[in-house]
């Protein structure tokens, strides 16, 4: 059972919260990401993702590591789909599950966070007038924050 | 011999998902302005790198072997 995991298939978020489901546990924090379809009044019809998978699964498995670091009772599992995606789908699943609440919401959102930062995957809007890929330097938001955080 | 990997828009820019070349002892930054002239990749130069699956600088320098993936802004989530 991987915890971190890119896939293509849909994605159901009780599966990722089981994984996280222990005797310890009082709490489990389930966010799901879906696509939108209305966005400052321009209307998406689709969306694909796509992913370096490889390093994604790595770049998650760090995001598990910095929270384990910050929240030590914590524990966490993280489900991101990539390809053809249509209004309403999950894109991303993550599940955090603590002995009591406060912790397993702190790191859900943490994580949400990290993964718009420095997990390689790369979404493309199907706009009713076109098409573009998201997060592009063309567009006024390059990296947030000026980029992912450099390891040595 | 080095491994490029391209993704997103850098993917239709190039028109190839990877490229192998002879570019050991080159850093990012020589490489990046080599892809500039051969490939006019637009915005190579604010471009993050991945070297080997880790985020990396443009001093860097790239050992035989390695696998260089240039990491347009993601937007996952």
């Amino acid at each position: 059972m991987a915890l971190f995991e890119i896939t293509s298939e849909p994605i159901a978020a009780d599966t990722v919260a089981g994984k996280v489901k222990r005797p310890e546990a009082g709490a489990v924090v389930t966010f799901s990401g879906t696509v939108r379809e209305w966005t400052n009044g321009r209307r998406t019809l689709k969306l694909e993702y796509e992913a370096y998978r490889s390093m994604a699964v790595k770049q998650m498995e760090r995001i598990g590591q910095e929270v384990q670091d910050r929240w030590p009772d914590t524990r966490t599992a993280i489900t991101h789909r990539v390809g053809e995606l249509h209004i309403t789908e999950t894109a991303v699943v993550i599940a955090v599950s603590s002995p009591h609440r406060r912790s397993a919401y702190e790191a859900n959102e943490y994580i949400i966070e990290r993964i718009k930062e420095l997990v390689p995957i790369w979404k493309k809007e199907y706009w009713e007038d076109g098409t573009a890929w998201v997060g592009d330097q063309l567009e006024t938001h390059p990296y947030s924050k000026g980029g992912p955080p450099l390891y040595d | 011999m080095i491994n490029i990997l391209f993704f997103a828009r850098l993917q239709e820019e190039a028109g190839r998902e990877s490229l192998h070349v002879e570019k050991a002892g080159y850093t990012i930054r020589e490489l990046k302005e080599w892809l500039d002239e051969e490939y006019r990749l637009t915005g190579l130069n604010r471009t993050m790198t991945a070297r080997n699956e880790e985020f990396t600088n443009d001093d860097a320098v790239i050992a035989d072997g390695d696998t260089i993936a240039f990491i347009p802004p993601v937007s996952g989530g």
